[in-house]
């Protein structure tokens, strides 16, 4: 199966030493869960797990085009 | 012993109160809220004489406590026709818990045309004429203060958009680096100058300061508060960092920032005025990329931002304030947003219904959007020298959509509704609807559950559980500025099971207390009820508990979200 690009958002410290944001390639139906991991991140440092601009479950699959935004647990007001 | 200062200014007279034994429990919102909803006659002219204004510290502040240095000022709002209370970091509040005082009340009005000053001390308060400092704006009034007073002097201030009278005229509180803090929202400023009092100098010399009921349990208790306050990743890293304006890009991402005066959920130009790049433009010029509002504070979500030169320009530069001048009014140039900052701060004006404001001004082609020179301009010269047109925008987003014919108008109770689109995020347009206050988001913070996932996770998008999430932070964000504490302390609160009973624990240790936690949700019920009393009183109906129009038909992109609630859902809000 040919692969699908997902644009990566990365925000706050997330941006350090890596992108703010990138498109990269996956196997159809990649979770989020293995793009955060693939990116050096552990779970736990996710605050928040944003596909296409709504809240999705780590084990959401990623699908062509997609936009997968990750924050740190920030937060203001 | 805890004591009321009282001035009448209509025959100019001071008098040094006991604290009546059905006030003794309470502090900040719960008592500024109390003594308005006894006082003021509901119905009355909130710029006339029966409207008072009332300044109350909170139950910790003075107190060691982190974050417990907020100060409440309530009146009935000349903004909202309601009930107010908008409170402030600075130094105030702590000088007058040091000093015994419970609350200051400020009733009646001058007869003439003069104005005055009060001078705060451990032996009450005075009332003095005031000349020279007339017209003058907020840092000019603070430094000839500073040096007239002392270094140490604490100052309440009004700027010429109060002397004016102007409905989003705030009040100005100095900071410990001798900027300002602002009660902002209600136009509470133009009571103050309804009083014809230019500022309040506090001494706080000889203060008796405060006795703990049982020093130990308040050492435990504010340790393990301060340790929750700091393990919190939101309130112990991502505000220190980036301020609260880390939020441009989260709200630009659930589409929920109003951008062009509500009309989408995301701005384009959101990278150039996000905290991301904010704080990296504070670190490459000098600037302070964390800063407290008050001594104690160990969140330090303030900054100091300077200009190009190196130059400090402004501090407490606020999301809200970028967000409502950046995205709402498409300028991306964070320099010309921070001048206009630094600008309101020396008017003392409402930064929040001052940016909505000028984005219906937009709207109704007064000036251009995007064009932050003359938003500055029309600051300095038009509302800064009170010409018509400055007027008219300082009186709020509500004035210009009346004087202009825009049906765009974003406010609930006449208040300007802030930086986040309540058709999108719906558990905040619940807050917008039903806050005694008018539209304040930071009456019932639902933005924590429905996107930053503190406290729990409700989908921002549906209306399952909008209503109880915002009822339950409405009470406990009443209860929490009834303390003196920051706001920001409910993230670890939610999220800590420690944080909430060892801020429980530091009330009873000052006051040999027992409160529980149902007491404690038990105050925040009762001030909200005793709010919406003095509205109903004051003629505000459920009616006014509705978002405008246009939110029920216009689609917000991305989302293509709509405001879909209806009034028998929003009513239910009450039924507690």
């Amino acid at each position: 199966m040919a692969p699908i690009t997902v644009t990566i958002k990365l925000f706050a410290h997330f941006r350090n030493g890596r992108f703010k944001e990138a498109d990269h390639q996956f196997p159809p139906g990649v979770a989020c869960r293995e793009v955060i991991l693939g990116l050096g991140f552990r779970l736990g440092e996710m605050g928040i797990v944003m596909v296409n601009g709504q809240h999705a479950p780590l084990d959401h699959p990623l699908s062509e085009r997609d936009t997968l935004a990750l924050f740190p647990l920030v937060g203001g007001g | 012993m805890d004591k009321i200062l009282r001035v009448n200014m209509t025959d100019l007279t001071t008098a040094i109160e006991e604290v009546p034994a059905e006030w003794a429990g309470l502090g900040g919102r719960a008592l500024t809220s109390t003594i308005v909803a006894k006082e003021v006659p509901p119905a009355c002219h909130a710029l006339g004489p029966n409207n008072k204004l009332v300044f109350a510290p909170g139950l910790l502040s003075g107190t060691a406590a982190s974050n417990s240095g907020r100060l409440s000022a309530g009146a009935k709002s000349p903004l909202t026709g309601g009930i107010k209370e908008s409170n402030v970091g600075g130094t105030a509040a702590q000088m007058f818990a040091r000093l015994g005082i419970k609350a200051l009340i400020v009733e009646g009005m001058p007869k003439g045309e003069g104005w005055y000053a009060l001078k705060v001390s451990k032996d009450g308060v005075t009332i003095e004429e005031e000349r020279g400092l007339l017209g003058l704006g907020n840092f000019a009034v603070i430094e000839a203060l500073q040096s007239l007073l002392g270094k140490k002097t604490g100052v309440i201030a009004i700027g010429p958009a109060g002397e004016m009278r102007l409905t989003a005229a705030n009040i100005s509180v100095k900071d410990p680096s001798g900027k300002i803090r602002s009660h902002g929202r209600g136009g509470l400023g133009a009571v103050m100058g309804s009083k014809r009092i230019k500022f309040i100098a506090i001494d706080d010399e000889g203060a008796p300061g405060i006795q703990l009921a049982d020093p130990e349990a308040f050492k435990n208790a504010s340790r393990i508060f301060t340790k929750a306050l700091m393990d919190h990743p939101v309130s112990g890293q991502g505000l220190p960092t980036y301020g609260t304006n880390v939020l441009v890009n989260i709200l630009h991402e659930a589409g929920g920032l109003p951008t062009r005066n509500f009309t989408h959920g995301q701005f384009d130009g959101h990278e150039q005025i996000c905290g991301e790049t904010m704080h990296d433009t504070i670190v490459a010029r000098g600037g302070k990329p964390r800063h407290g509002c008050h001594a104690g504070c160990v969140i330090q979500c303030s900054q100091v931002y300077h200009d190009k030169e190196g130059q400090y320009l402004t501090s407490g530069f606020e999301y809200e304030t970028i967000w409502g001048l950046g995205a709402n009014c498409l300028i991306t140039e964070l320099d010309d947003i921070a001048q206009a900052d630094s600008v309101m701060d020396d008017l003392g004006i409402d930064s929040i219904e001052t940016a909505v404001a000028f984005g219906v001004a937009m709207e109704a082609g007064i000036l251009p959007w995007g064009d932050g020179k003359e938003v500055v301009r029309i600051l300095r010269e038009e509302i800064g020298k009170g010409t018509a047109l400055g007027r008219v925008i300082g009186s709020g987003a509500g004035a210009v959509g009346r004087t202009y014919g825009v049906t765009r108008v974003p406010v609930v109770k006449n208040q300007a509704i802030p930086a986040y689109d309540p058709r999108s995020v719906k558990g905040i347009g619940i807050t917008y609807c039903t806050s005694p206050m008018g539209a304040d988001h930071t009456a019932g913070y639902t933005i924590a559950t429905n996107i930053l996932n503190v406290g729990g996770q409700v989908d921002p998008l549906k209306k399952d559980g909008q209503i109880e999430l915002s009822r339950n932070l409405q009470i406990a964000t009443a209860a929490i500025d009834s303390t003196g504490m920051c706001i920001f302390s409910a993230f670890p609160a939610l999220d800590i099971p420690e944080c909430l009973p060892a801020l429980i624990d530091m009330i009873n240790a000052r006051f040999g207390a027992k409160l529980t936690g149902d007491d404690v949700t038990g105050l925040g019920k009762t001030v909200l009820k005793l709010e919406r009393a003095f509205n109903l009183a004051a003629g505000l109906t459920s009616a006014d508990d509705r978002l405008p129009e246009f939110f029920n038909s216009d689609l917000v992109a991305p989302h293509q979200a709509v405001w879909d609630f209806t009034n028998e859902e929003i009513d239910a809000f009450w039924d507690f």
